[in-house]
Protein backbone atom coordinates (compact mmCIF):
# COMPACT_ATOMS: atom_id res chain seq x y z
CA UNK A 1 0.00 0.00 0.00
CA UNK A 2 1.42 3.32 -0.90
CA UNK A 3 1.97 5.61 2.03
CA UNK A 4 -0.26 8.66 2.72
CA UNK A 5 1.71 11.71 1.96
CA UNK A 6 2.69 14.05 4.79
CA UNK A 7 3.90 17.37 6.73
CA UNK A 8 7.05 17.11 8.24
CA UNK A 9 5.34 17.00 11.58
CA UNK A 10 3.34 13.96 10.31
CA UNK A 11 6.48 12.25 8.99
CA UNK A 12 8.62 13.14 12.53
CA UNK A 13 6.13 11.26 14.59
CA UNK A 14 4.91 8.45 11.89
CA UNK A 15 8.76 7.35 12.21
CA UNK A 16 9.36 8.10 15.72
CA UNK A 17 6.26 6.46 17.01
CA UNK A 18 6.82 3.51 14.97
CA UNK A 19 3.69 3.50 13.31
CA UNK A 20 4.19 3.73 10.06
CA UNK A 21 1.57 6.67 9.10
CA UNK A 22 -0.14 9.07 11.77
CA UNK A 23 -2.71 10.74 11.27
CA UNK A 24 -4.03 14.26 12.85
CA UNK A 25 -5.43 14.24 16.32
CA UNK A 26 -4.11 10.59 17.16
CA UNK A 27 -2.57 10.51 20.70
CA UNK A 28 0.48 8.73 19.97
CA UNK A 29 3.48 8.05 22.55
CA UNK A 30 6.97 8.73 20.87
CA UNK A 31 10.60 8.13 22.40
CA UNK A 32 12.65 11.56 23.10
CA UNK A 33 15.94 12.30 21.64
CA UNK A 34 16.51 15.23 23.81
CA UNK A 35 15.35 16.60 27.43
CA UNK A 36 15.63 20.10 28.72
CA UNK A 37 15.06 22.01 31.26
CA UNK A 38 16.96 25.27 32.92
CA UNK A 39 17.03 26.79 36.28
CA UNK A 40 13.45 27.91 36.68
CA UNK A 41 11.65 24.67 35.43
CA UNK A 42 14.36 22.62 36.45
CA UNK A 43 13.99 22.92 39.90
CA UNK A 44 10.32 21.72 39.60
CA UNK A 45 11.07 18.71 37.12
CA UNK A 46 13.56 17.65 39.52
CA UNK A 47 11.11 17.80 42.42
CA UNK A 48 8.58 15.93 40.96
CA UNK A 49 11.03 13.20 39.30
CA UNK A 50 12.54 12.79 43.33
CA UNK A 51 8.93 12.52 44.70
CA UNK A 52 8.81 9.21 42.18
CA UNK A 53 11.72 7.00 44.32
CA UNK A 54 12.82 6.56 40.97
CA UNK A 55 16.63 5.56 41.01
CA UNK A 56 17.61 6.41 38.00
CA UNK A 57 16.88 8.79 34.57
CA UNK A 58 15.97 7.36 31.27
CA UNK A 59 19.47 7.89 29.98
CA UNK A 60 21.75 10.71 31.43
CA UNK A 61 23.16 11.87 27.97
CA UNK A 62 19.77 12.98 26.43
CA UNK A 63 18.90 15.42 29.27
CA UNK A 64 19.80 19.02 29.30
CA UNK A 65 20.13 21.34 31.94
CA UNK A 66 20.64 25.22 31.34
CA UNK A 67 21.55 27.34 33.83
CA UNK A 68 20.41 30.50 32.00
CA UNK A 69 17.64 32.06 33.45
CA UNK A 70 18.12 34.37 36.55
CA UNK A 71 22.09 33.76 35.84
CA UNK A 72 24.43 35.17 36.74
CA UNK A 73 22.65 34.22 39.98
CA UNK A 74 20.65 36.87 40.83
CA UNK A 75 19.56 36.46 44.20
CA UNK A 76 19.99 33.76 47.19
CA UNK A 77 16.78 32.27 45.82
CA UNK A 78 18.10 32.06 42.61
CA UNK A 79 21.32 30.76 43.78
CA UNK A 80 19.56 28.03 45.55
CA UNK A 81 17.40 26.59 42.25
CA UNK A 82 21.26 26.06 40.39
CA UNK A 83 22.74 24.65 43.56
CA UNK A 84 19.46 22.15 42.97
CA UNK A 85 20.11 21.59 39.45
CA UNK A 86 23.92 20.86 40.13
CA UNK A 87 23.52 18.49 42.53
CA UNK A 88 21.08 16.73 40.68
CA UNK A 89 23.13 16.99 37.44
CA UNK A 90 26.01 15.47 39.78
CA UNK A 91 24.20 12.42 41.39
CA UNK A 92 22.52 11.20 38.21
CA UNK A 93 25.25 11.93 35.83
CA UNK A 94 23.41 14.19 33.25
CA UNK A 95 25.88 14.68 30.16
CA UNK A 96 24.90 18.26 29.50
CA UNK A 97 24.82 20.23 32.33
CA UNK A 98 25.47 23.91 31.51
CA UNK A 99 26.29 26.65 34.21
CA UNK A 100 29.07 29.68 34.58
CA UNK A 101 31.27 30.58 31.81
CA UNK A 102 30.10 27.55 30.12
CA UNK A 103 26.96 28.37 29.63
CA UNK A 104 24.15 30.49 27.16
CA UNK A 105 20.61 31.09 26.21
CA UNK A 106 19.36 27.46 25.61
CA UNK A 107 17.90 27.89 22.45
CA UNK A 108 21.13 28.96 21.24
CA UNK A 109 23.42 26.85 22.86
CA UNK A 110 21.90 23.50 22.23
CA UNK A 111 22.08 24.09 18.54
CA UNK A 112 25.48 25.51 18.52
CA UNK A 113 26.50 22.30 20.46
CA UNK A 114 25.56 20.31 17.68
CA UNK A 115 22.61 19.11 20.15
CA UNK A 116 19.75 18.54 17.47
CA UNK A 117 18.83 18.16 14.55
CA UNK A 118 16.79 16.80 12.32
CA UNK A 119 14.20 13.83 12.98
CA UNK A 120 14.83 14.42 16.41
CA UNK A 121 12.03 14.34 19.28
CA UNK A 122 12.88 16.82 21.70
CA UNK A 123 10.84 18.28 24.66
CA UNK A 124 11.84 21.18 26.66
CA UNK A 125 10.11 22.66 29.75
CA UNK A 126 10.91 26.19 27.84
CA UNK A 127 8.15 26.97 25.77
CA UNK A 128 10.58 28.36 23.01
CA UNK A 129 11.73 24.48 22.25
CA UNK A 130 10.22 25.04 19.39
CA UNK A 131 13.21 27.45 17.76
CA UNK A 132 15.02 23.62 16.84
CA UNK A 133 12.17 23.42 14.48
CA UNK A 134 14.39 25.67 12.15
CA UNK A 135 16.62 22.32 12.31
CA UNK A 136 13.94 20.01 11.43
CA UNK A 137 13.49 18.53 14.80
CA UNK A 138 9.72 17.99 16.22
CA UNK A 139 10.84 20.49 19.50
CA UNK A 140 8.12 21.54 21.10
CA UNK A 141 7.73 22.99 24.74
CA UNK A 142 5.74 20.99 27.70
CA UNK A 143 5.66 21.51 31.70
CA UNK A 144 8.02 20.54 34.26
CA UNK A 145 5.61 17.17 34.96
CA UNK A 146 5.97 16.38 31.91
CA UNK A 147 9.37 16.45 31.41
CA UNK A 148 9.88 14.30 34.68
CA UNK A 149 7.85 11.80 33.20
CA UNK A 150 9.74 11.68 30.11
CA UNK A 151 13.34 11.60 32.20
CA UNK A 152 11.51 8.23 33.87
CA UNK A 153 10.15 6.41 31.11
CA UNK A 154 12.28 8.21 27.95
CA UNK A 155 8.69 8.77 26.12
CA UNK A 156 6.16 11.76 25.96
CA UNK A 157 2.56 11.64 24.63
CA UNK A 158 1.54 13.79 22.18
CA UNK A 159 -1.76 14.77 19.99
CA UNK A 160 -0.53 14.85 16.08
CA UNK A 161 -1.30 18.38 15.09
CA UNK A 162 -3.12 19.38 12.27
CA UNK A 163 -0.38 21.69 10.02
CA UNK A 164 -0.73 25.32 8.62
CA UNK A 165 1.71 25.29 5.80
CA UNK A 166 2.86 29.26 5.39
CA UNK A 167 4.81 29.99 1.94
CA UNK A 168 7.21 32.98 1.50
CA UNK A 169 8.51 34.17 -1.84
CA UNK A 170 9.65 36.91 -2.93
CA UNK A 171 12.87 39.61 -2.13
CA UNK A 172 13.38 41.20 1.18
CA UNK A 173 13.54 44.30 1.14
CA UNK A 174 17.09 45.49 3.07
CA UNK A 175 16.94 45.85 6.64
CA UNK A 176 14.46 43.26 6.63
CA UNK A 177 15.03 39.97 8.32
CA UNK A 178 13.13 36.66 9.68
CA UNK A 179 11.79 38.71 12.71
CA UNK A 180 9.96 40.69 10.34
CA UNK A 181 8.55 37.67 8.74
CA UNK A 182 7.67 36.19 11.86
CA UNK A 183 6.20 39.01 13.39
CA UNK A 184 3.86 39.91 9.99
CA UNK A 185 2.98 36.54 10.41
CA UNK A 186 1.50 35.92 13.73
CA UNK A 187 0.13 39.91 13.12
CA UNK A 188 -1.72 38.19 10.23
CA UNK A 189 -2.99 35.19 12.02
CA UNK A 190 -3.09 36.29 15.62
CA UNK A 191 -1.67 35.27 18.89
CA UNK A 192 -4.18 31.96 18.67
CA UNK A 193 -3.78 31.71 15.24
CA UNK A 194 -2.04 28.09 15.03
CA UNK A 195 -2.88 27.25 18.33
CA UNK A 196 -2.31 23.45 18.97
CA UNK A 197 -0.99 23.17 15.41
CA UNK A 198 2.31 22.37 13.50
CA UNK A 199 3.45 25.50 11.74
CA UNK A 200 5.57 24.65 8.51
CA UNK A 201 7.76 27.53 7.20
CA UNK A 202 9.15 27.46 3.38
CA UNK A 203 9.55 29.05 0.15
CA UNK A 204 12.19 30.13 -1.40
CA UNK A 205 12.71 33.22 1.06
CA UNK A 206 12.97 30.89 3.69
CA UNK A 207 15.55 29.38 1.93
CA UNK A 208 17.17 32.31 1.69
CA UNK A 209 17.82 32.82 5.14
CA UNK A 210 20.23 32.46 7.48
CA UNK A 211 20.03 29.43 9.78
CA UNK A 212 20.37 32.53 12.59
CA UNK A 213 17.22 34.13 10.88
CA UNK A 214 15.48 30.93 10.51
CA UNK A 215 15.63 30.06 14.23
CA UNK A 216 14.21 33.05 15.06
CA UNK A 217 11.26 32.43 13.12
CA UNK A 218 10.77 28.65 14.74
CA UNK A 219 11.34 30.22 17.88
CA UNK A 220 8.12 32.55 17.90
CA UNK A 221 5.99 30.14 16.20
CA UNK A 222 5.03 29.11 19.97
CA UNK A 223 3.68 33.06 20.07
CA UNK A 224 1.17 31.75 17.61
CA UNK A 225 0.10 29.11 19.94
CA UNK A 226 1.99 26.36 17.43
CA UNK A 227 2.98 23.68 18.92
CA UNK A 228 6.24 23.20 16.69
CA UNK A 229 7.66 25.53 13.80
CA UNK A 230 9.41 23.42 11.44
CA UNK A 231 11.15 23.77 7.90
CA UNK A 232 13.10 21.11 5.44
CA UNK A 233 16.78 20.14 5.96
CA UNK A 234 18.43 21.73 2.65
CA UNK A 235 21.84 22.46 2.12
CA UNK A 236 22.27 25.45 4.59
CA UNK A 237 20.79 22.83 6.95
CA UNK A 238 23.18 20.62 6.35
CA UNK A 239 26.45 22.86 6.35
CA UNK A 240 25.29 24.02 10.07
CA UNK A 241 24.66 20.61 11.43
CA UNK A 242 28.04 19.23 10.01
CA UNK A 243 30.79 19.52 12.40
CA UNK A 244 28.52 19.67 15.32
CA UNK A 245 25.94 17.24 14.87
CA UNK A 246 26.98 13.99 15.71
CA UNK A 247 24.03 11.71 14.41
CA UNK A 248 23.05 10.87 10.84
CA UNK A 249 22.10 14.23 9.01
CA UNK A 250 19.01 12.64 7.08
CA UNK A 251 16.94 14.72 4.68
CA UNK A 252 13.71 15.74 5.74
CA UNK A 253 11.06 17.21 3.42
CA UNK A 254 7.45 17.12 2.93
CA UNK A 255 5.80 15.11 0.67
CA UNK A 256 4.01 16.02 -2.07
CA UNK A 257 0.05 16.16 -2.09
CA UNK A 258 0.61 16.08 1.84
CA UNK A 259 -2.68 17.67 3.60
CA UNK A 260 -2.76 21.15 4.87
CA UNK A 261 -5.51 22.52 7.16
CA UNK A 262 -4.68 25.68 5.32
CA UNK A 263 -2.20 27.49 3.37
CA UNK A 264 -0.81 31.22 3.60
CA UNK A 265 1.47 32.62 1.13
CA UNK A 266 3.19 35.90 2.00
CA UNK A 267 4.88 37.97 -0.71
CA UNK A 268 7.81 39.34 1.19
CA UNK A 269 8.98 42.41 -1.11
CA UNK A 270 5.77 44.02 0.02
CA UNK A 271 7.05 43.54 4.22
CA UNK A 272 8.75 46.53 6.11
CA UNK A 273 10.22 46.42 9.04
CA UNK A 274 7.51 46.13 11.75
CA UNK A 275 7.26 46.18 15.62
CA UNK A 276 4.95 44.32 17.96
CA UNK A 277 3.15 46.84 20.45
CA UNK A 278 2.63 46.25 23.07
CA UNK A 279 1.18 44.20 24.36
CA UNK A 280 0.61 41.41 22.54
CA UNK A 281 2.91 39.76 19.85
CA UNK A 282 0.77 39.54 17.23
CA UNK A 283 -0.52 44.01 17.77
CA UNK A 284 2.27 44.80 14.56
CA UNK A 285 2.65 47.96 12.47
CA UNK A 286 5.01 48.86 10.31
CA UNK A 287 7.89 51.06 11.38
CA UNK A 288 6.99 53.34 8.81
CA UNK A 289 3.71 54.03 10.21
CA UNK A 290 4.53 54.89 13.63
CA UNK A 291 4.21 58.11 15.39
CA UNK A 292 7.23 59.44 17.35
CA UNK A 293 7.62 56.61 20.01
CA UNK A 294 10.37 57.61 22.50
CA UNK A 295 12.54 54.74 24.12
CA UNK A 296 14.14 54.74 27.73
CA UNK A 297 16.15 50.96 26.75
CA UNK A 298 17.10 48.99 23.97
CA UNK A 299 17.64 45.10 24.58
CA UNK A 300 19.52 43.39 21.93
CA UNK A 301 19.66 39.69 22.78
CA UNK A 302 17.57 36.61 23.97
CA UNK A 303 16.75 32.88 22.17
CA UNK A 304 15.04 34.94 19.67
CA UNK A 305 17.53 37.27 18.67
CA UNK A 306 21.07 36.82 20.36
CA UNK A 307 23.03 35.26 17.76
CA UNK A 308 26.35 36.29 16.01
CA UNK A 309 24.18 37.52 12.76
CA UNK A 310 21.72 39.49 15.00
CA UNK A 311 24.81 41.23 16.80
CA UNK A 312 26.68 41.68 13.71
CA UNK A 313 23.59 43.56 12.06
CA UNK A 314 23.52 45.56 15.19
CA UNK A 315 27.54 46.29 14.96
CA UNK A 316 26.76 47.82 11.36
CA UNK A 317 24.39 50.06 12.28
CA UNK A 318 25.99 51.02 16.13
CA UNK A 319 29.58 51.44 14.55
CA UNK A 320 30.57 55.02 15.02
CA UNK A 321 27.65 56.14 16.17
CA UNK A 322 26.26 57.00 19.46
CA UNK A 323 23.44 55.68 21.55
CA UNK A 324 21.11 58.41 22.65
CA UNK A 325 21.80 59.88 25.77
CA UNK A 326 18.00 58.87 26.96
CA UNK A 327 18.42 55.12 26.42
CA UNK A 328 20.15 52.44 28.13
CA UNK A 329 21.26 50.13 25.36
CA UNK A 330 22.04 46.55 26.46
CA UNK A 331 23.32 43.88 24.38
CA UNK A 332 23.13 40.32 25.42
CA UNK A 333 25.34 37.97 23.30
CA UNK A 334 23.54 34.34 23.63
CA UNK A 335 26.33 32.40 24.31
CA UNK A 336 29.65 31.96 25.27
CA UNK A 337 30.99 31.07 21.85
CA UNK A 338 28.65 33.81 20.39
CA UNK A 339 30.51 36.30 22.97
CA UNK A 340 33.93 35.59 21.43
CA UNK A 341 33.06 35.94 18.13
CA UNK A 342 31.90 38.63 18.60
CA UNK A 343 35.07 39.70 20.10
CA UNK A 344 36.82 38.59 17.31
CA UNK A 345 35.10 40.51 15.04
CA UNK A 346 35.38 43.66 16.73
CA UNK A 347 31.56 44.10 17.62
CA UNK A 348 31.71 44.36 21.05
CA UNK A 349 34.52 47.33 20.73
CA UNK A 350 31.81 48.92 18.32
CA UNK A 351 29.35 48.31 20.89
CA UNK A 352 31.18 49.63 24.24
CA UNK A 353 32.33 52.24 22.00
CA UNK A 354 28.55 53.75 21.12
CA UNK A 355 27.95 53.77 24.95
CA UNK A 356 26.00 50.16 25.12
CA UNK A 357 26.57 47.69 27.75
CA UNK A 358 26.89 44.38 26.75
CA UNK A 359 25.80 41.64 29.55
CA UNK A 360 27.31 38.00 30.01
CA UNK A 361 25.10 35.51 27.86
CA UNK A 362 21.70 35.24 30.07
CA UNK A 363 18.16 35.46 29.69
CA UNK A 364 17.54 38.48 32.03
CA UNK A 365 15.55 41.30 30.79
CA UNK A 366 13.51 39.26 28.26
CA UNK A 367 11.51 37.85 31.23
CA UNK A 368 11.86 40.92 33.69
CA UNK A 369 14.51 38.71 35.48
CA UNK A 370 16.91 41.08 36.08
CA UNK A 371 19.73 43.06 33.94
CA UNK A 372 17.82 45.82 33.07
CA UNK A 373 14.14 46.08 34.52
CA UNK A 374 11.65 48.88 33.32
CA UNK A 375 10.02 51.17 36.08
CA UNK A 376 6.30 52.46 35.72
CA UNK A 377 6.14 54.03 32.67
CA UNK A 378 9.15 53.30 30.92
CA UNK A 379 9.23 51.87 27.21
CA UNK A 380 11.76 49.50 25.63
CA UNK A 381 12.50 47.92 22.11
CA UNK A 382 13.39 44.76 22.30
CA UNK A 383 14.61 41.58 19.76
CA UNK A 384 12.65 39.85 22.39
CA UNK A 385 9.60 37.56 21.45
CA UNK A 386 7.25 38.66 23.97
CA UNK A 387 5.95 41.87 25.03
CA UNK A 388 3.05 40.91 27.64
CA UNK A 389 2.28 43.25 30.48
CA UNK A 390 4.71 43.53 32.94
CA UNK A 391 7.23 40.93 30.90
CA UNK A 392 10.28 43.31 31.28
CA UNK A 393 9.54 44.91 35.04
CA UNK A 394 6.70 46.85 36.03
CA UNK A 395 3.23 46.02 35.55
CA UNK A 396 2.83 49.75 33.60
CA UNK A 397 5.96 49.78 31.47
CA UNK A 398 5.64 48.74 27.50
CA UNK A 399 7.99 46.55 25.36
CA UNK A 400 7.90 46.78 21.16
CA UNK A 401 9.33 43.98 19.68
CA UNK A 402 11.54 44.50 16.97
CA UNK A 403 14.67 42.69 14.85
CA UNK A 404 18.11 44.08 15.71
CA UNK A 405 18.21 46.46 12.61
CA UNK A 406 15.03 48.36 14.27
CA UNK A 407 16.21 47.89 17.71
CA UNK A 408 20.19 49.34 16.63
CA UNK A 409 18.42 52.12 15.03
CA UNK A 410 16.39 53.16 17.83
CA UNK A 411 19.03 53.30 20.46
CA UNK A 412 20.75 56.11 18.53
CA UNK A 413 17.33 58.05 17.20
CA UNK A 414 16.05 57.40 20.95
CA UNK A 415 12.65 56.73 19.24
CA UNK A 416 11.26 54.05 17.02
CA UNK A 417 12.95 53.96 14.06
CA UNK A 418 14.54 52.07 11.09
CA UNK A 419 18.23 52.30 9.71
CA UNK A 420 17.01 54.21 6.88
CA UNK A 421 16.43 57.11 9.16
CA UNK A 422 20.27 56.99 9.71
CA UNK A 423 21.17 57.25 6.31
CA UNK A 424 21.90 52.95 5.67
CA UNK B 1 -16.83 14.88 41.74
CA UNK B 2 -19.14 18.36 41.78
CA UNK B 3 -17.73 21.90 42.03
CA UNK B 4 -19.40 24.94 42.91
CA UNK B 5 -17.90 28.42 43.64
CA UNK B 6 -18.05 32.21 42.67
CA UNK B 7 -16.93 33.30 38.82
CA UNK B 8 -13.94 35.56 38.61
CA UNK B 9 -13.96 37.02 34.70
CA UNK B 10 -11.02 37.62 32.73
CA UNK B 11 -10.43 38.01 29.21
CA UNK B 12 -8.88 37.03 26.22
CA UNK B 13 -5.25 35.77 26.18
CA UNK B 14 -4.43 36.00 29.61
CA UNK B 15 -0.66 35.09 29.68
CA UNK B 16 1.19 33.35 32.17
CA UNK B 17 3.09 36.46 32.70
CA UNK B 18 -0.27 37.96 34.31
CA UNK B 19 -0.73 34.41 36.07
CA UNK B 20 2.46 34.65 37.60
CA UNK B 21 5.03 37.25 36.75
CA UNK B 22 8.37 35.85 36.48
CA UNK B 23 9.89 38.10 38.91
CA UNK B 24 8.79 35.58 41.17
CA UNK B 25 9.61 32.27 39.43
CA UNK B 26 12.83 31.64 41.71
CA UNK B 27 10.54 30.00 44.20
CA UNK B 28 8.44 26.45 43.67
CA UNK B 29 6.63 26.78 46.67
CA UNK B 30 2.88 26.77 46.07
CA UNK B 31 1.72 29.34 49.06
CA UNK B 32 4.45 31.56 47.83
CA UNK B 33 3.15 31.69 44.16
CA UNK B 34 -0.33 31.59 45.26
CA UNK B 35 0.10 35.08 46.92
CA UNK B 36 1.07 36.68 43.17
CA UNK B 37 -1.63 34.88 41.04
CA UNK B 38 -2.82 37.41 38.61
CA UNK B 39 -1.31 40.12 40.35
CA UNK B 40 -0.63 42.21 36.65
CA UNK B 41 -4.16 42.18 36.01
CA UNK B 42 -5.64 42.43 39.41
CA UNK B 43 -2.95 43.09 42.85
CA UNK B 44 -5.62 42.21 45.15
CA UNK B 45 -6.84 38.97 43.36
CA UNK B 46 -5.29 36.33 45.86
CA UNK B 47 -6.94 38.10 48.66
CA UNK B 48 -10.21 38.26 46.85
CA UNK B 49 -10.71 34.77 45.64
CA UNK B 50 -12.44 31.83 48.07
CA UNK B 51 -11.79 28.89 47.85
CA UNK B 52 -13.53 26.52 45.19
CA UNK B 53 -13.94 29.76 43.40
CA UNK B 54 -13.93 29.39 39.31
CA UNK B 55 -11.85 31.28 36.70
CA UNK B 56 -14.07 32.09 33.59
CA UNK B 57 -11.86 33.55 30.86
CA UNK B 58 -11.59 34.07 26.63
CA UNK B 59 -9.36 32.69 24.37
CA UNK B 60 -5.80 31.51 24.64
CA UNK B 61 -5.57 30.91 28.08
CA UNK B 62 -2.21 30.47 29.17
CA UNK B 63 -0.66 31.67 26.35
CA UNK B 64 3.09 31.89 26.59
CA UNK B 65 6.07 30.27 28.66
CA UNK B 66 5.94 26.65 30.00
CA UNK B 67 5.78 27.20 33.36
CA UNK B 68 4.36 25.21 35.67
CA UNK B 69 4.19 27.80 38.20
CA UNK B 70 1.02 28.89 36.65
CA UNK B 71 -1.14 26.41 37.23
CA UNK B 72 0.16 25.82 40.35
CA UNK B 73 -0.39 29.42 41.70
CA UNK B 74 -3.83 28.84 39.89
CA UNK B 75 -4.53 26.00 42.22
CA UNK B 76 -2.53 27.16 45.09
CA UNK B 77 -4.75 30.15 45.78
CA UNK B 78 -8.26 28.03 46.00
CA UNK B 79 -9.33 28.13 42.68
CA UNK B 80 -11.14 24.63 41.78
CA UNK B 81 -11.50 25.02 37.93
CA UNK B 82 -10.86 27.65 34.97
CA UNK B 83 -13.12 27.45 32.33
CA UNK B 84 -12.10 29.19 28.72
CA UNK B 85 -12.80 29.65 25.91
CA UNK B 86 -9.33 28.08 24.66
CA UNK B 87 -6.34 27.01 26.46
CA UNK B 88 -2.87 27.57 25.69
CA UNK B 89 -1.39 24.48 24.48
CA UNK B 90 1.28 23.78 27.35
CA UNK B 91 -1.13 25.32 29.69
CA UNK B 92 -3.61 22.75 28.70
CA UNK B 93 -0.80 19.93 29.12
CA UNK B 94 0.57 21.05 32.73
CA UNK B 95 -2.94 21.96 34.29
CA UNK B 96 -3.79 18.00 33.77
CA UNK B 97 -0.19 17.08 34.85
CA UNK B 98 -0.82 18.93 37.91
CA UNK B 99 -4.22 18.31 38.73
CA UNK B 100 -5.91 21.42 38.36
CA UNK B 101 -9.19 21.16 36.35
CA UNK B 102 -9.60 22.76 33.00
CA UNK B 103 -12.55 23.50 30.72
CA UNK B 104 -13.23 24.63 27.24
CA UNK B 105 -16.53 25.74 26.98
CA UNK B 106 -17.35 29.09 24.92
CA UNK B 107 -20.84 28.98 25.37
CA UNK B 108 -20.18 29.30 29.58
CA UNK B 109 -17.58 31.83 29.09
CA UNK B 110 -20.51 34.14 26.82
CA UNK B 111 -23.08 33.38 29.28
CA UNK B 112 -21.63 34.19 33.29
CA UNK B 113 -20.38 37.39 34.66
CA UNK B 114 -18.49 37.74 37.14
CA UNK B 115 -19.69 37.25 40.65
CA UNK B 116 -22.18 34.38 39.08
CA UNK B 117 -22.40 31.16 40.74
CA UNK B 118 -21.43 27.97 39.06
CA UNK B 119 -22.08 24.31 40.36
CA UNK B 120 -19.78 22.00 38.03
CA UNK B 121 -20.32 18.36 37.30
CA UNK B 122 -16.82 17.09 35.42
CA UNK B 123 -17.63 13.83 34.65
CA UNK B 124 -20.82 14.89 32.99
CA UNK B 125 -19.23 18.12 31.00
CA UNK B 126 -22.53 19.99 32.56
CA UNK B 127 -22.03 23.56 34.36
CA UNK B 128 -24.94 25.02 35.88
CA UNK B 129 -25.37 28.84 36.62
CA UNK B 130 -26.96 28.92 39.65
CA UNK B 131 -27.19 32.88 39.52
CA UNK B 132 -28.67 33.00 35.92
CA UNK B 133 -31.08 29.35 35.99
CA UNK B 134 -28.71 28.25 33.34
CA UNK B 135 -26.93 24.88 31.55
CA UNK B 136 -24.18 24.54 29.59
CA UNK B 137 -22.21 21.45 28.48
CA UNK B 138 -18.84 20.96 26.99
CA UNK B 139 -17.16 18.36 24.84
CA UNK B 140 -16.33 15.05 26.90
CA UNK B 141 -12.72 14.20 27.87
CA UNK B 142 -10.65 12.50 25.35
CA UNK B 143 -10.38 9.01 27.32
CA UNK B 144 -6.32 9.52 27.83
CA UNK B 145 -6.61 12.98 29.48
CA UNK B 146 -9.56 11.07 31.96
CA UNK B 147 -6.90 8.47 32.72
CA UNK B 148 -4.30 10.71 33.72
CA UNK B 149 -7.02 12.75 35.94
CA UNK B 150 -8.54 9.21 37.99
CA UNK B 151 -4.50 7.87 38.46
CA UNK B 152 -4.39 11.52 40.16
CA UNK B 153 -2.06 13.59 37.71
CA UNK B 154 0.70 12.54 34.75
CA UNK B 155 3.34 10.89 37.47
CA UNK B 156 0.77 8.57 39.62
CA UNK B 157 -0.02 7.33 35.89
CA UNK B 158 3.40 6.80 34.89
CA UNK B 159 4.34 4.86 38.13
CA UNK B 160 1.50 2.16 37.40
CA UNK B 161 3.62 0.75 34.26
CA UNK B 162 7.03 1.56 35.68
CA UNK B 163 9.51 -1.17 36.12
CA UNK B 164 12.67 -0.55 37.75
S1 LIG C 1 15.70 34.45 26.21
FE1 LIG C 1 13.65 34.94 26.92
S2 LIG C 1 12.28 33.72 25.71
FE2 LIG C 1 14.33 32.88 25.44
S3 LIG C 1 14.50 31.23 26.93
FE3 LIG C 1 15.26 33.09 27.88
S4 LIG C 1 13.50 34.01 28.94
FE4 LIG C 1 12.72 32.50 27.50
Amino acid sequence: MKKRPMTLAEKILSLKSGKGSVEPGELIEVPVDLTLANDITGPLAIKVFEKTGVKKVFDPEKIALVMDHFTPNKDIKSAEQVKLCREFAKKFGIKHYYEGGASGIEHALLPELGLVGPWDVVIGADSHTCTYGALGAFATGVGSTDLAAAWITGKTWFKVPETIKFVYYGKLKPWVSGKDLILYTIGDIGVDGALYKAMEFSGEAIKNLSMAERMTMSNMAIEAGAKVGLMEVDRKTRCYLRGRYKKEIKPLKADKGAKYLEVREYDVSKIDPVVAMPHLPSNVKPVKELPRIYIDQVVIGSCTNGRLEDLKVAAQVLKGRKVNPNVRCIIIPATPRVYQEALKKGYLRIFVEAGAIISPPTCGPCLGGHMGILAKGERAIATTNRNFVGRMGHPESEVYLASPAVAAASAVLGYIATPEELGL
Amino acid sequence: MRIKGKVWKFGDNIDTDVIIPARYLNTTDPEELAKHCMEDADPEFSKKVKKGDIIVAGKNFGCGSSREHAPIAIKGCGISCVIAESFARIFYRNAFNTGLLILECPEAVKNTQEGDELEIYPEEGKIVNLTKGEEYYTKPLPEFMKKILDAGGLIPYVMQNYKD
